[in-house]
């Protein structure tokens, strides 16, 4: 039987994620040697973007997967297993706005609807929803900061890790809606099939 | 207007099936009836739309009807989106002073509002049996025993069939002193397969670290016979019963089970036994079933039962995903 194979997630989580595999001995040399490569066959590696990691886990493509829990949150429906919070890539959601007055409670007031700027749609409308206030959700593809500098939107539900960048575009967090950490994810039919080596992988990485 | 309108498309989740693909799906449906037949189950067709009082009286816990209609009269028709439930309502009222137990089995589509991706169809065919009026282990080895029939003549070489027991998570958080309605937050996180979540909602509770960590370790506790052992002493009856079950069965249906004590179905009508069909070549389980002994009841006549439905489709898949497989044992499969 193949080796387990393991859905990484190129970006913010990629070093932290190398290094944990690494530390449960998982030789991770010839992921970090090839840039451009996606399929390690002999690691059972795959490499992908954050966002991709549950759509190959759910399909059985990969057995397991390590992706942040802003996906996972994005994502909600899929048919997986979370199996573990790595702890790693602590970044939080939050919604921000101009700092100063805030532009987001004045449009509510004034006209009862907030305009949100968002990569992260469902994440957003939930949490206004699950807050009680009205929202129009405008999905951007590029850099969230500028859609409230321009006055495209009121404010915007993002992921920050620092806040810096928030701040070097004058924006302030208003509020936090979710802690986010890598999360380890698993196929439900290897999770049964493959039992043993995933617990013992699970094992492992607790042990790090 | 956009050109190349509903003429040319199909409504999202459903599809057109060609004369190679029907050929396929038709040969395997039909080992799997015979195979039912064979172990002395009747097929039954009940009708594409029912009364949606019908699934009402199911209860929440069942499966919920996304298509409806109005007939004539104005009353409301869904398109049924299980067959557990309209075979629970013939059987009560048809089968009204019939003496048990009753064995039927079927092969019809259903209607679910689902996320259409692989495998996953808003209309697919479930081909199923439903064994009425054999209570506990008796009736639930003897309907495994008639899925290994079925899944064997369907010509899967690699399945393996993951069994649990709905109970076993209620009972432990009962025996911990955990309220009902702090329970449900727990289950819900299992259901969804978070253990992450189930880790927080459980320390939530404010057990002793002790009884927080078994919960879990329960939770993810899967594999041979000898995992039954060793367990919380509350779990006894459920154990004992899943026990008796795997010893019911011949030694080659009895091999392929997987004992997984976090198995939890997303139907909550599961009072016992529950159960799913795994395979190396598909992402996502075949098909499944279990024990559901307070349905019938609810249509006016009470008797345990038990059964599980087969997605012919998944199937289907699963073959053509172990036929892939088998001639590259010896190098890799292909990415």
């Amino acid at each position: 039987m193949r080796a387990l194979r393991i859905a990484v997630p190129r970006g913010a989580l990629f070093g932290g994620t190398l290094d944990l595999l690494d530390a449960i001995g998982i030789d991770t040399r010839e992921v970090r040697e090839n840039d451009r490569r996606l399929l390690f066959e002999g690691s059972g590696i795959v490499t992908m973007r954050p966002s991709d990691v549950p759509t190959y886990v759910e399909a059985g493509a990969a057995d397991i997967g390590i992706t942040g829990k802003d996906v996972l949150m994005e994502q909600p429906e899929r048919e997986l297993y979370e199996l573990m919070d790595l702890g790693y890539g602590r970044c939080l959601m939050v919604l921000a706005s101009v700092a100063g007055p805030d532009r987001a409670a004045e449009a509510l007031r004034r006209l009862g609807v907030v305009r949100i700027a968002t990569k992260y749609p469902r994440i957003a409308s939930g949490h206004l929803l699950a807050t009680g206030r009205q929202a129009e959700i405008v999905e951007v593809k590029g850099s969230v900061e500028l859609a409230p500098l321009t006055g495209l939107v009121d404010a915007i539900v993002d992921l920050t890790a620092t806040g810096t960048t928030l701040r070097e575009n004058g924006l302030e967090v208003r509020e936090e809606i979710a802690v986010c950490t890598a999360r380890l994810i698993a196929n439900p039919v290897a999770l049964r099939l493959r039992a043993r080596e995933i617990d013992e992988l699970v094992e492992r990485i607790g042990a790090v | 207007m956009s050109s190349g309108g509903a003429l040319e498309r199909t409504p999202s989740g459903t599809r057109d099936v060609l004369p190679d693909e029907m050929r396929e799906l038709r040969a395997i449906t039909d080992r799997i009836r015979s195979a039912f037949e064979a172990g002395g189950y009747g097929e039954v067709y009940t009708p594409a739309l029912e009364h949606e009082m019908t699934f009402r009286r199911a209860g929440a816990a069942g499966a919920q009807p996304s298509y409806r209609v109005f007939d004539e009269h104005g009353s409301v028709l869904v398109l049924r989106p299980d067959v557990t439930v309209p075979i629970a309502r013939l059987a009560a009222t048809r089968y009204a002073h019939a003496r048990p137990p009753l064995r039927f089995c079927y092969a019809e589509h259903v209607y679910r509002g689902v996320r259409p991706r692989r495998g996953e169809s808003r209309e697919f065919l479930q081909a199923g049996v439903e064994l009425l009026g054999v209570g506990g282990p008796a009736g639930t080895a003897e309907v495994l025993r008639v899925l290994c029939a079925a899944l064997d003549a369907a010509g899967l070489q690699d399945y393996r069939i993951g069994l649990g027991d709905a109970t076993l998570h209620p009972t432990l958080l009962e025996a911990f002193g955990v309220s009902e309605r702090r329970r449900d937050p727990i289950l819900a996180e299992l259901a969804a397969g978070d253990f992450v979540g189930a880790d927080r909602e459980i320390h939530a509770l404010g057990l002793e670290r002790g009884d927080a960590d078994l919960l879990l370790r329960v939770a993810r506790t899967r594999g041979g016979p000898e995992i039954l052992e060793g367990q919380p002493p509350a779990l006894h009856d459920a154990l004992a019963g899943l026990r008796e079950t795997h010893a019911l069965l011949e030694p080659a249906a009895a091999a392929r089970l997987i004992f997984d004590l976090g198995l939890v179905r997303s139907l909550g009508y599961y009072t016992g036994a529950v159960f799913e069909v795994y395979d190396p070549g598909h992402g996502m389980p075949l098909g499944g079933g279990g024990r559901y002994d307070d349905l019938l009841a609810r249509f006016g006549r009470s008797l345990p039962a038990v059964g599980f439905a087969l997605d012919v489709e998944r199937v289907h898949i699963a073959l053509a995903g172990e036929e892939r497989g088998r001639p590259a044992a010896s190098g890799e499969d292909g990415a």
